[in-house]
């Protein structure tokens, strides 16, 4: 399918406004406009309808795809979340308003709708406090490991090493190395965190350790308490990455368990969409001492039931964000959270945990699972046995994709070889894991026959695979190169 | 693939010492672990490299791997061509697929440190496993 | 219960499968001590009710008020064919297009997009987009750093006092030295820009129009950078773009901006859009995700994610950045802006800006003792005026009228207690440019 560029018709008419009076050259000098135009394409709106659709029947979504995707939780996302964000009384909020004299009464719904987020996450969590400024989930680690920093620079402490342990998310080491530290890898035992490998790396110098819990393999660390009053020892703080909080609402609450950081993805566990690759939202949560670094803004409410935004906090690491975050994806999930409430939040993380324990004893006959105990919402197998024959895990995957199923995530964690994650997620009936199961099983048997059934995948979609090296060795990241 | 007359280091680099300069470049071993290359970053004319020390990186599809010099110098030259077809160090590591030419400063002591064939063998059948 | 599909027959059947007494049995590998201390919220709600309070919350704010807020942010018209198209759910709940063959939708649009942008900054190569124009400016300021391998950078002070609190906050841990060239009556102070520069110096940072809406050449700033060995990092306003000199024709090095004004609603501060384009010497350090052309098994064109071992879950710790995500969908929504206005639509929509904005500052500045901050500098769509008095009690006097007229300088901006910076849309009337200039002749008798 041609680019949109391609279709371009000189003359074309589209949505145009009204022909101002003077053009640019009427109100600038000659040497600041443009001498080359930007060569926009001229298209009717029908034209860019239609391309637009084309576009979208060759994508899959959760709407019309299982997405079993592991570490990811593409759960279904309910349309009425949209209608809140879509809301004229949101969007068309100017940001700069609340920090206008007299402005903040033009704002108190959506300075509402921060707060009592806020105070929503804290008690999921068990935080003392929260904030939503950071856009995404690996912004929110790097807000987090800044926060870190800042107390250690404060207490006057001199600290360099963040350990990252090898199950927990890939995108820690680059958040603690471009928060300005040293990162220690930490290598697991059967699936987990051993104290006694990390006390071979820790030492004063430890900043913090960043965890993810379960971790990648799905796996509880249940040397957590442990762990816990390690770090505490030698004044190192821990970092709890919340990409996997879909396994534990109301089973665990990270600020209990001693963790002092926490960031969230609320496009994963508060069922907001992924929107092919973003935007997402990855709040913050702190303990108490904590608090004083967080950045700024903050929303506070004062007695007579007002809210304002509060600025004044010395000892803050500044802004992370021109505003408060991607306050359309948090209404979103504060939809969601109070249209679950309690009792829908803990059913959500069993109905998970649930889901993925079924999944994992209807394929571990056929699919090794290198750690076959209880997981928790994911668990990881590996096709180390096929790729003996030639089929290997993105083989797998892609077979899959002809069957109309996302694939697992594929060679994550790096700790399991021919990796397979799977996450089914709570929002998932049982006929369709069945039928996923009943599929996957068959798939494996006929390439098993047959190993090119499976390399020679898929063969159903608009491509087959791909020249990755050629796309990286020729850099064609335009229509004009 | 592991010429006799070229000297190693562990980190799948060799070179090729002819007076007082050394061609540069990855082992065939290297190319193989990484796959097809798409990138390779190397020193400019006239920097210096230390053995041991990073001198560049080469990317992959999905990987991507430091560069160790496995002498100590200045470069004198820099295979251009591997700019606009990094394939060359896949199809013909040791010829085409050159990296840089280093004018050596340290004594001759340096390269004893470095692996003959043999030996580098050894270290690629243990990686291999 | 909402969402969880399985019912009692369901879980009994799925525990037999596990071979676990129950579903509580599941949670056992979380030890006893470990569990919740409290975890009081409240009850769930249906849908109808959790709509009608979201709706009485947003009646709680002010949308109906007549706004001369800009600062970065713009309100400008939005097709209803981009929302209609952006909510198509194969794209908006589509994961990250790490599968390509059932991305080619995805794909292909943040490929147009990417070419869209380069198109408007006049630079060659674009990545997928960052969160927002602020970390963007960041991102391209630490291009340069690991371009040059210095740690000066040098900015303008017209660049948003917004995005340079963010670039101070994101470069604290990393022994970087920033040089903030103060503006000269809110233009950029050019041959200051240019002395600053040293060996030293990684970067040039400046904003096109800067934040007091005045509008520069930055081209022999550019050519000194470039002597200096100094990358040339620049911000620009994408719908002034398509009149306004573009990054690439003053030889800037990096372009980046913020891409709300492009189809994205206020929406009180996000989900926005960091645009990021550079030029071919830069590509490789270009952080984030980039969509690539290539071809299939059988020769047919596709799209795949490109470039990946620069990023994170390859490179880890020595990554070009922390970045694993891009704002995809508002890429997307750009990209149908754009393709929707067209150049023509584009061009018009920004010289209708330019327009409302030289009237406004005629109407405004007739005003006994309101004059502009920047005397005859050339602007844009903003403008700051100097009043006679202090800028925040005019803002709270016509607030309350229903008139928000502008930004307070003063807040950024030591001195400038009396200035205040007006923002004029293609949605600005001409009547409510005369209603605002009544009211303002009033609130300063």
């Amino acid at each position: 399918m041609s680019t949109v560029f391609k279709k371009s018709t000189n003359g074309r008419e589209g949505v145009w406004p009204a022909k101002p009076e003077k053009s640019a050259s009427g109100y600038l000098p000659a040497d600041l406009l443009r001498g080359k135009s930007a060569g926009l394409p001229s298209l009717s709106e029908l034209d860019v309808v239609r391309h637009f659709t084309q576009l979208s029947k060759k994508n899959f979504g959760v709407d019309g795809n299982f997405y079993p995707l592991g570490s990811c939780t593409m759960k279904y996302n309910p349309k009425f979340a949209e209608t809140v964000a879509a809301m004229p009384g949101f969007t068309r909020l100017h940001p700069v308003l609340p920090q206008l004299k007299g402005a903040g009464r033009l704002c108190q719904g959506a300075l509402e709708v921060m707060y009592e987020t806020e105070q929503l996450l804290c008690e999921i969590c068990g935080m003392k406090a929260f904030t939503l400024h950071p856009m995404a989930g690996a912004h929110g680690e790097l807000t987090g490991v800044m926060i870190i920093a800042a107390y250690h620079k404060d207490k006057g402490n001199k600290k360099t090493k963040i350990i990252c342990p090898d199950s927990a998310h890939g995108t820690n080491p680059a958040s603690a190395a471009i928060a300005g530290y040293e990162v220690v890898n930490l290598p697991s035992k059967d699936g987990i965190v051993d104290p006694d490998e990390l006390a071979k790396v820790l030492d004063d110098q430890v900043a913090g350790m960043m965890m993810t819990c379960p971790n990648t393999l799905g796996l509880f660390e249940k040397n957590l308490p442990k762990i816990v009053e390690m770090l505490r020892s030698v004044d190192a703080l821990l970092y709890y990455d919340g990409a996997n909080l879909n396994a534990i609402m109301g089973k665990m609450r990270v600020g209990d368990a001693g963790f002092d950081v926490v960031h969230l993805n609320l496009h994963k566990t508060f069922a907001t969409p992924h929107g092919g690759g973003g935007p997402g939202a990855g709040p913050v949560g702190v303990s108490e001492r904590l608090v004083p670094y967080l950045p700024i803004s903050r929303v506070e409410k004062l007695e007579d039931g007002q809210f304002f935004l509060n600025y004044d906090f010395p000892k803050s690491i500044g802004y992370v964000a021109p505003f408060y975050g991607n306050f359309g994806v948090v209404l979103k999930a504060y939809a969601y959270i109070l249209r679950l409430g309690k009792a829908g939040l803990i059913r959500a993380t069993e109905a998970a945990v649930l889901a993925a324990n079924y999944l994992r004893k209807r394929l571990d006959a056929h699919l090794e699972v290198p750690y076959d105990r209880v997981c928790m919402h994911e668990f990881v197998a590996t096709s180390c046995k096929q790729a003996t024959c030639g089929v290997r895990a993105l083989d797998i995957a892609k077979m899959l994709l002809d069957k109309g199923y996302h694939a697992p995530t594929i060679y994550f964690p790096l700790i399991v070889k021919e990796a397979l994650m799977f996450e089914p997620t709570e929002t998932e009936s049982l006929d369709t894991l069945d039928q996923f199961a009943d599929d996957l099983i068959a798939l494996l048997a006929e390439s098993e026959k047959d190993p090119s059934f499976a390399t020679s995948a898929p063969r159903t979609l608009p491509v087959t695979r791909l020249d990755e090296t050629r796309a990286a060795r020729s850099m064609e990241l335009t229509d004009d190169l | 693939m592991i010429p006799n007359e070229l000297k190693y280091a562990k980190s799948h680099e060799w070179a090729k010492v002819e007076g007082d300069v050394a061609t540069v470049g990855i082992t065939h071993f290297a190319q193989e672990q990484l796959g097809d290359l798409t990138f390779v970053d190397l020193p400019k004319v006239g920097a210096t490299v230390t053995a041991g020390a990073e001198m560049g990186s080469v990317e992959s599809v999905k990987a991507a791997s430091e560069l160790y010099s496995p002498v100590s110098g200045t470069v004198t030259e820099v295979n251009a061509a591997l700019e606009n077809a990094p394939e060359a160090v896949n199809q013909d590591p040791y010829g085409a697929g050159w990296m840089i030419k280093v004018k050596l400063s340290g004594t001759p002591n340096e390269l004893g440190g470095l692996l003959d064939a043999a030996a580098y063998a050894d270290v690629c059948a243990a990686e291999a496993h | 219960m909402p969402y969880v599909p399985h019912t009692p027959e369901d879980i009994r059947r799925m525990l037999d499968v596990i071979g676990a007494p129950s579903v509580a049995a599941l949670f056992d590998e979380i030890p006893a001590g470990l569990r919740p201390k409290s975890f009081d919220l409240p009850e769930g709600k249906s849908e109808m009710d959790v709509l009608a309070q979201l709706e009485e919350l947003a009646r709680k704010n002010a949308t109906g008020h007549v706004s001369f807020l800009g600062a970065g942010f713009y309100d400008h018209h939005i097709p209803s064919a981009v929302d209609a198209l952006s909510m198509r759910s194969e794209f908006y709940t589509a994961y990250t297009p790490y599968q390509p063959e059932a991305s080619q939708g995805t794909l292909q649009a943040i490929f147009e997009y990417q070419t869209a942008v380069t198109r408007l900054t006049g630079l060659a190569y674009a990545n997928a987009s960052v969160y927002d124009g602020g970390s963007a400016l960041f991102e391209g300021a630490m291009m340069a750093v690991r371009h040059t391998g210095r740690r000066k950078l040098v900015v303008c002070e017209g660049v948003s006092p917004i995005y340079r609190v963010m670039l101070g906050s994101y470069t604290a841990n990393l022994h970087l030295e920033l040089v903030t060239v103060p503006h000269k009556n809110g233009m950029c102070d050019l041959a200051a820009l240019a002395s600053a520069l040293d060996a030293e110096t990684a970067a040039v940072v400046v904003q096109n129009p800067n934040f007091f809406g005045t509008v520069a050449d930055f081209t022999a700033l550019f050519a000194a950078a470039r002597a200096a060995g100094v990358v040339s990092v620049m911000s620009v306003y994408p719908v002034l773009q398509s009149v306004l000199k573009s990054p690439g024709e003053m030889g800037a090095d990096v372009a980046v901006a913020e891409g709300q004004s492009l189809g994205l609603p206020l929406s009180f501060g996000g989900p926005y859009l960091g645009i990021m384009t550079c030029n071919k010497e830069l590509v490789r350090q270009m952080p984030g995700r980039m969509v690539g052309r290539t071809v299939d098994s059988e020769g047919r064109t596709g799209y795949v994610l490109t470039l990946q071992a620069r990023e994170q879950h390859i490179r880890r710790q020595k990554a070009t950045s922390n970045i694993c995500s891009n704002q995809a969908l508002c890429a997307l929504r750009a990209l149908m802006h754009l393709c929707l206005l067209g150049q023509e639509g584009l061009t018009r929509t920004a010289e209708t800006c330019i327009e409302r904005a030289h009237y406004a500052a005629e109407r405004l500045t007739a005003i006994p003792g309101v004059k502009l901050l920047s005397g005859n500098a050339p602007f844009g769509n903003e403008f700051a005026l100097e009043l006679p008095v202090n800028a925040f009690a005019v803002i709270d006097k016509l607030t309350a009228r229903g008139y928000v007229p502008g930004f307070p300088l003063g807040r950024y901006y030591d001195g400038l207690e009396n200035a205040l910076l007006v923002a004029c849309t293609e949605k600005t009337t001409t009547e409510q440019i005369g209603i605002f200039a009544e009211m303002l002749r009033g609130a300063l008798k």
